[in-house]
């Protein structure tokens, strides 16, 4: 019986962490509050009238924007502060959120994303590698709005 | 509802979701998810071997938190939340959103909640764990 190939992670995988992407900054609008809370299924006024947004909203707020040719056919575009993996079949992933300010129309918010870790896993079907991803939104006077680490794995 | 007025094994309203094929283009829309799992029915089913279209996984970390807004209300806020996507849901699935009291902290005024999304087999769909602070 053949042992399985040993999966590991090179020089080119890990000198990207501590990778930081230029940070990107948004302003608030109330028919995007009022657009995420409707496709949310939300049930209370204050968010159905954009009065302020729901937990959550950061997230379509700073979803990448990418041209049509960045698109793969899949309908995924790269993300650019990842490196190439040597697995690439995205499974279930974690989020881990702290809510630190309300968001409000006429926010201006600035997002920072950072790949802070990846590291890789024996899964019972073969390797699994996990990466994790930091942001932070700021207001204009630079207070913590809220605070995100994404955990992805891929197969 | 104050902190006093709720103990450990408190059990959270249910919520019920459902997300037709016209809300999951609203969500995929607002996001500007172009991902072909979520509207291309012969892709998501015959290509990437799913059941039916796929809920976005964070519709369903929406969902986790609709489930405190509505217990907690107007009488504390929601401090964070955590929660993983362990199993793909599908369009016009009928899921329920329960939880229950795991700790009170009265020192801060917070309480920990652990959370679940579950479809109709009872298949929990995404845990999660949040921490609300309530007045009083």
């Amino acid at each position: 019986m053949n042992a399985e190939p040993t999966l590991e992670l090179g020089d080119d995988v890990r000198s990207a962490i501590g990778r930081t992407a230029a940070p990107r900054t948004e302003v608030v609008t109330r028919r995007d509050i009022r657009k995420y809370s409707i496709a949310t299924g939300q049930t209370e006024r204050k968010y159905l009238d954009g009065d302020v947004a729901p937990a959550m909203f950061h997230l379509a707020l700073f979803w990448d924007i990418v041209e049509l040719d960045e698109l793969m056919p899949d309908g995924v575009s790269v993300d650019t502060l990842l490196p190439k993996f040597p697995l690439e079949k995205a499974m279930a992933g974690g989020l881990e959120l702290k809510y630190l300010k309300p968001i409000h129309p006429g926010d201006e918010l600035t997002a920072t994303r950072s790949l802070i870790d990846i590291y890789l896993k024996q899964g019972s079907k073969g390797p699994i590698i996990f990466y994790e991803v930091i942001m932070n939104v700021k207001d204009s006077n630079g207070d913590d709005v809220v605070w995100e680490k994404t955990t992805r794995l891929l197969r | 509802m104050r902190l006093s007025d709720i103990e450990v094994g408190v059990v959270l309203p249910s919520r019920e979701f459902s997300c037709d094929n016209r809300q999951l283009f609203l969500y995929n829309a607002v996001l500007f998810n172009a991902h072909r799992i979520h509207y291309d029915y012969g892709y998501a089913t015959e290509v990437e071997g799913y059941a039916d279209l796929v809920l976005a996984g964070p519709l369903i970390g929406d969902w986790l938190h609709q489930c405190i807004d509505s217990w907690v209300g107007e009488h504390g806020r929601l401090l964070s939340m955590e929660y993983s996507n362990r199993f793909a849901a599908y369009v016009d699935e009928v899921l329920t959103g329960n939880g229950s009291v795991v700790a009170i902290d009265t020192e801060n005024k917070t309480a920990e909640v652990d959370l679940r999304i579950e479809n109709a087999n009872g298949d929990v769909i995404a845990p999660g764990k949040a921490t609300v602070q309530l007045h009083g």
